[in-house]
């Protein structure tokens, strides 16, 4: 949530009659798409006013805590933020597409070369011996030339071969993709019961790629978090609260966990508050002072409102979540903040009420990053409570505090490993005559003309010191379920995992402290990575500076790690990426928005990229949504790697639709993301059965499906290509024109659909054990161009065989009852035989989960050849068509032959034993990992899963990290002093408080200023 | 309360729709058969192949080796009348030709004779075309509109019975044995019906209707190669006259490749000939019609004795042991690197 509000002079305007008479003017900056930044001027009654973008409505936005507004409307349509952020939409297709696109094309140069030879061979044939056999076959006429029949049977074997152009294979695949899509909308496992929402392949055409993601771009908030802050651990006087017992602590699940702690005692308890730790309530009833203390602080030093509907009803309306959680924790242990004015706070103390006097709220901002309020209490005693970050709250404690320090830095350090987000609390008793002299100095000061805030910060800094300190807090940004587990398993994978936190986190907030904490807390960076470089450069220089170093770091440490291999292979391959990527030790990079502006320029970009990906994980912060798209660019340029974007909000639109593949969740962010995503899900934790799982089985079964598509047209129709060195060249076809036509149609396309659509190599469960198995997709190994002709080279040899078996066989030889046997329509019929076996036996062989829908389909489509065959061959068909039906007879007479049975066996044997044996020799002497999932699972021995358990003990010494990080946002104390909103609305903020990009809705209300202000524009 | 009973089954309802069905099919937990190519199955298929294949191709090779043939190329021996043959205006001139042969062992069971065809391309494609199978089946069709051309009519519009370039050239020698017996000359006994197959002389050609087989083909004329009308065939033998002649519907099973062998007659079992055709002197009284060395051509006269494999061809039996050979090597390979 953001909080926007009208400029001053405008705000007045709230009725319509006076806003009818409003004329002013609006100069501003051209339409660009930066979220964050809005310059602006506007004229009105000889004045000018300053508009910043806390006076903007983006498009997108929806209000929250606020009923309506007036507005201007200043840019539309295309010329809005949104629009200017939002990439081109382009379509999306798969790599095995466009490989299978050239593959596609190389086969019709195939054909065309084989129908160039075999025409010359024609015009050679009709040259030498068809001028004379001219006396039994005339030419046809027009056909005066033995090179004008050769150019006529080009034609006719271009017709004849184009069965080895694999039309129905597009066909064929769209619908296994249909298949796999089914699969994915249908799958149990990805279907959120809470949201009611099952996963959604929203396109059908990119299954496939899912076996081959390299780079997951993901968004964080609403993504990798809940965006729900939870009280969730505490440190008090040196003891820390909140752990469960049981358990190691962070992972484990909410099933497993002990009881929440009852807080029934407390009638304004909220009870969405669960807290884990029944001895922090012991301590409160107990009295402990220290506790007593810290929710005190809990309580009062915030910028929350209250609202209460009714008696005991309260809700806190807070500008952070951060906020909200921390107060919403007082406020269940007891302390519960009711109501405030501008100058008092009640809190029900342990049931008592007791006002508190509001004297001064010292505002957080981000270079100050604590807060501060100072309160009268009844009994007149001053104190000064404050929190803030750890880092400069501990420099301003007292030094007989020392001992307590180091405690609390201890558990702060515990909380950070753990991904939390840490505050420091502090007070300060004030004396009577020093806070009149200080407030006396605070008056004078925010009166004072120019530099205001100077010496507003110089008064805080004088009072916020020597502080006494009474703990810390920890909240944790709650993650999504799952989240830590899913990303070290796709770690597993090799797959990276790069976070994009766009600008859904309060402009104040310190983000790439946020970012590192969830980081952090989602197991993406961990305490034993060597180092972790954050790049926050304002300038092109600095921005080059920071890389150049984060690269020399890495190098060097791979070369003391390596003890120069990798400098040796530097030498030899000159190329930086290369010694980049063989780099040791772990490392991340952070890099923050206005440092990527620069990153991405096209001088930097390869740098910045090689950088990048030589790190383990890579986290930008604060990007806008067009950079989002365009560092999934830069990756998908030259990386030539498929790239996974997942986001949930309308600032990931452009970044889902640059990636490969985008993912949507769908939940409460709207539905954008989701509509301009090619699948959705309501959980991140899915990705991993998204990828490894259906993703893995889709690439496997689509390679395994083209293999055999192009195997079995290739062995079908090379055929033709040896007869023609036997007929003349004359464009005989080997088989009948119904086989040819059914053949790919009937006989053999629903054994390899079926396999297409339900093969699996490794049971599922399997595929999450062993994240390896996905790298096979990743390097693209089961099928490329090198796959094709092995697939192509068994085609031929296995027609080569067809073909030359039968022929040597059928010269000169005759049936048992004496008669010829070589015709040609006995030929025929067992070439189609043979083929019809040899290309169902080869099925058999890939199939490697034969269902029962496997076994009807191959079985039937072998009873189906026959059953046809017979029927075509029928007396019947032959009576009804004399012309069409010419094998009568023919199957009966030529399938009781024990020589063609035989010579079937024969070629079945030939062609399928020499596959079988490299199989096995492969399985043997190079198993894949696949292979040997499968055999362990068949001999059922169990192995322990390669799970990596969570592998942060403690904190690996190194130095110390800060865990502070507070989406807070500098200006609410004013307002909250000021009593402004107060008189405004007794309830709400005045100031509207917006989320981006909620909905594609125009929530945008046009009132009557709205229509002169497209031209507005134009004068900026 | 009324309302909240109402919309509990609603929801109830609406929840299935959302939430997939927990069917084997669709969570892909279909029972299935995994096989796997273990050591043990690998092996023992090649084993069982190697076996299958080696007994298989020792029977065959076996069964070929007992089947005796004699092949003679007579358009080499009767080298006159092929010249005769090659200037197309001696067609009406008959030429005559005979060829001694010796059989130095009897054959014994059914013997064959066969005519031989080199360099003959039955299986070109247009020249298989070219025919009608309707007319054939004795149906009245107009043979113009069918791939007979230009064999289909003559310039006056009768249309050719049969027509075609198959029928048109079909082979037309006439070959007559005779065994030269303690100086006497015995015709051998020659069957030349029963040759061909079931379905071809009853079902695939049929002559036209009528009361005799010259009215059957009144209006059409005799293919112009041809030297007597088709109803004329076999004026001996009713059932083997016109379209159903087995001459002609042998001729008509066009061949696969472009050097062929078909079935010209058997042996008849009787008198002396009752196991076949004893060793001694044989002479081959051929009248020669068919011109072969215009198209380089050659034409053969083969007596052969049959077994259960068909002919002496040995290449499936010498394949078959090849293979066998070639799986035991595949076998040893696996076992060396198992």
């Amino acid at each position: 949530m953001k909080v926007r509000q009208a400029t001053p002079v405008t705000s007045e305007l709230a009725d319509i009659s006076t806003l009818a008479r409003f004329d002013g003017e609006v100069i501003c900056e051209p339409p660009n798409n930066k979220l964050d930044k809005f310059g602006g001027t506007l004229y009105w009654k000889e004045n000018k006013f300053p508009l910043s973008n806390q006076n903007m409505l983006l498009r997108g936005c929806v209000l929250r805590n606020t009923e309506w507004c007036f507005g201007l409307v200043v840019f539309a349509g295309p010329d809005t933020k949104l629009m200017q952020n939002s990439g081109r939409t382009k379509f999306k297709r798969t790599s095995i597409d466009r490989l299978m696109n050239t593959l596609v094309l190389w086969i019709f140069g195939f054909l065309v070369c084989m129908g160039v030879i075999l025409a010359i061979g024609n015009a050679i044939w009709e040259h030498e011996v068809g001028v004379c056999f001219q006396i039994y076959l005339p030419w046809d006429e027009g056909v005066h030339s033995a090179v004008f029949s050769g150019f006529l049977s080009f034609w006719s074997y271009i017709i004849i071969l184009n069965t080895v152009v694999p039309i129905s294979l597009y066909v064929s695949v769209e619908v296994i993709r249909l298949g796999h899509s089914y699969f994915i909308n249908w799958d149990k496992k990805m279907y959120c019961a809470k949201r009611r929402t099952p996963a959604e392949a929203r396109t059908t055409t990119l299954n496939e790629e899912l076996g081959q993601v390299e780079y997951i771009f993901s968004d964080k908030t609403g993504t990798l978090t809940q965006n729900i802050m939870v009280f969730s651990k505490c440190s008090v006087n040196g003891h820390s609260y909140g752990d469960v017992q049981d358990v190691l602590g962070h992972n484990v699940e909410l099933g497993e966990r002990p009881e929440p702690v009852d807080f029934s005692f407390n009638p304004l308890a909220d009870p969405g508050f669960q807290f884990w730790d029944p001895s922090l309530l012991e301590a409160v009833q107990l009295g402990d002072p220290h506790v007593h203390e810290f929710f005190r602080l809990l309580s009062l030093c915030h910028t929350v409102m209250s609202e209460e509907k009714s008696e005991g009803e309260l809700y806190y309306k807070a500008q952070s979540p951060d906020e909200g959680a921390l107060v919403t924790a007082a406020r269940n242990f007891g302390f519960v903040f009711r109501s405030r004015t501008p100058k008092t706070i009640t809190v029900h103390e342990l049931g008592r009420a007791i006002t508190y006097q509001l004297l001064a709220i010292l505002d957080f901002n981000n270079i100050r990053k604590r807060m501060s309020v100072i309160v009268r209490s009844p009994e007149g005693k001053i104190r000064l409570y404050c929190k803030g970050a750890d880092t400069i709250l501990l420099e301003r404690l007292h030094p007989s505090n020392q001992d307590l320090t180091n405690v609390t830095t201890d558990h702060l350090n515990e909380y950070a490993g753990e991904g939390l987000r840490t505050l420091v609390l502090a007070c300060k008793d004030l004396e009577e005559s020093y806070y009149e002299d200080w407030a006396e100095r605070l008056r004078r000061a925010s009166g004072a003309p120019e530099a205001r805030e100077d010496r507003l910060a110089r008064l805080y800094d004088e009072v916020e010191r020597d502080m006494t300190l009474l703990g810390a807090t920890a909240i944790e940004d709650k993650l999504q379920q799952g989240v830590p587990e899913t990303i070290a398993i796709l770690t597993l994978a090799n797959i990276k995992i790069w976070v994009l936190t766009g600008d859904k986190q309060a402009p104040g907030s310190p983000c790439a402290e946020t970012a590192v904490n969830i980081g952090y807390s989602c197991k993406m960076l961990t305490d034993d990575m060597t180092e972790v470089f954050v790049v926050t450069g304002h300038t092109v220089l600095e921005v080059r500076e920071e890389l150049r170093k984060a690269r020399e770091k890495m190098m060097d440490g791979s070369r003391s790690m390596g003890n120069g291999f990798s400098y040796q292979e530097k030498l030899s391959s000159s190329k930086l990426t290369s010694v980049l990527e063989a780099i040791a030790g772990e490392y991340a990079l952070v890099i923050n928005g206005h440092s990527l502006a620069h990153a991405l320029e096209a001088d930097m970009e390869v740098e910045f990229l090689e950088t990048a990906c030589a790190c383990k994980a890579v986290i930008c912060c604060r990007v806008t949504p067009l950079q989002k798209a365009q560092v999934v660019e830069l990756v998908k340029k030259y990386k030539k790697a498929v790239t996974l974007a997942i986001g949930d909000g309308a600032n990931d639109v452009s970044m889902i639709k640059t990636a490969h593949i985008g993912v949507g969740i769908s939940g409460q962010e709207g539905i954008q993301a989701v509509l301009a995503s090619d699948y959705s899900f309501s959980q991140f934790k899915f990705l991993q059965r998204l990828l490894l799982v259906h993703g893995r089985w889709s690439y496997l079964r689509m390679c395994k499906f083209l293999c055999y598509f192009f195997y079995k047209n290739f062995a079908f129709t090379m055929v033709h290509f040896w007869f023609g060195f036997f007929c003349g060249f004359s464009a005989q076809t080997v088989y009948d024109q119904y086989f040819i036509t059914l053949y790919n149609i009937v006989y053999t396309s629903l054994p390899v659909l079926a396999m297409g659509v339900f093969d699996q190599d490794v049971p599922e469960q399997r595929s999450m054990e062993y994240p390896k198995l996905y790298e096979p997709g990743q390097l693209n190994l089961l099928f490329n161009k090198r796959e094709f002709f092995i697939c192509i080279a068994q085609g031929i040899y296995t027609s080569v065989l067809m073909f030359f078996i039968p022929y040597g066989v059928f010269a000169d030889a005759t049936r048992d009852d004496g008669a010829q046997l070589a015709d040609y329509q006995s030929f025929a019929v067992t070439v189609a035989t043979s083929l019809v076996i040899v290309v169902s036996v080869q099925i058999g062989l890939d199939t490697g989960f034969w269902t029962a829908i496997n076994h009807f389909f191959i079985w039937g489509s072998l009873a189906a050849y026959f059953a046809i065959l017979f029927a075509m061959h029928s007396d019947g068909l032959f009576q009804m068509f004399p012309n069409q039906f010419r094998f009568v007879g023919n199957a009966q007479n030529t399938l009781a032959q024990p020589t063609v049975w035989l010579t079937i066996a024969l070629t079945t044997v030939v062609c399928i034993m020499p596959v079988v044996a490299f199989r096995f020799l492969k399985l043997d002497l190079k198993p894949e990992l696949s292979d040997t999932v499968r055999y362990t699972q068949l001999v059922r021995k169990k192995q322990k899963p390669q799970h990596r358990c969570a592998r942060r003990g403690g904190c690996g010494g190194g130095s110390r990290r800060s865990g502070y990080a507070f989406s807070h946002q500098e200006g609410f104390g004013e307002l909250i002093m000021s009593g402004k909103n107060m008189r405004l609305s007794s309830l709400a903020l005045s100031g509207f408080t917006a989320r981006p990009g909620a909905a594609w809705i125009e929530t945008l209300r046009r009132k009557k200023g709205g229509e002169s202000s497209p031209d507005t524009a134009a004068k900026g | 309360m009324k309302n909240k009973k109402s919309s509990a089954p609603q929801e109830a309802e609406t929840r299935p729709s959302r939430c997939p069905d927990n069917s084997a099919f669709k969570q892909q937990k279909l029972p299935a058969w995994k096989p796997q190519l273990t050591a043990a199955s690998v092996l023992s298929t090649f084993f069982l192949t190697g076996a299958f294949c080696l007994s298989v191709g020792v029977s065959l090779i076996v069964a070929a080796k007992s089947v005796r043939e004699i092949q003679v190329d007579y358009s080499d021996k009767c080298s006159h009348c092929s010249k005769l043959r090659e200037n197309s205006s001696n067609w009406n001139s008959e030429c005559l030709c005979s060829i001694n042969i010796t059989l130095a062992e009897d054959m014994l069971g059914d013997v064959f004779m066969y005519y031989g065809l080199q360099n003959f391309y039955q299986n070109h494609r247009r020249y298989a075309l070219s025919r009608s199978d309707e007319q054939l089946l004795g149906r009245n069709v107009d043979v113009q509109n069918s791939y007979c051309a230009p064999f289909a009519t003559y310039q006056n519009g009768t249309p050719m019975a049969p027509c075609g370039a198959i029928a048109n050239s079909m082979f037309n020698d006439t070959i007559d044995l005779f065994y030269n017996f303690n100086s006497s000359v015995i015709q051998v006994p020659l069957l030349k019906t029963g040759n061909s197959w079931w379905t071809d002389k009853n079902v695939k050609f049929r002559n036209p209707e009528s009361h005799n087989l010259s009215a059957a083909f009144a209006g059409t004329a005799r293919p112009p190669y041809w030297h007597k009308a088709v109803y004329l065939l076999d004026e001996e033998d009713e059932k083997n006259n016109g379209y159903i002649n087995d001459d002609f519907i042998i001729w008509m099973r066009v061949s696969a490749f472009a050097t062929f062998r078909n079935l010209y007659r058997r042996i008849s079992r009787k008198g002396q000939f009752t196991d076949g055709l004893p060793a001694g002197n044989y002479t081959f009284h051929i009248s020669y019609n068919f011109p072969v060395s215009k198209f380089k051509g050659k034409k053969y006269v083969i007596l052969s004795t049959m077994v259960w494999s068909g002919g002496s061809n040995p290449f499936l039996g010498i394949a078959y042991l090849g293979a066998s050979q070639w799986i035991v090597q595949l076998v040893f390979i696996l076992r060396s690197q198992w």
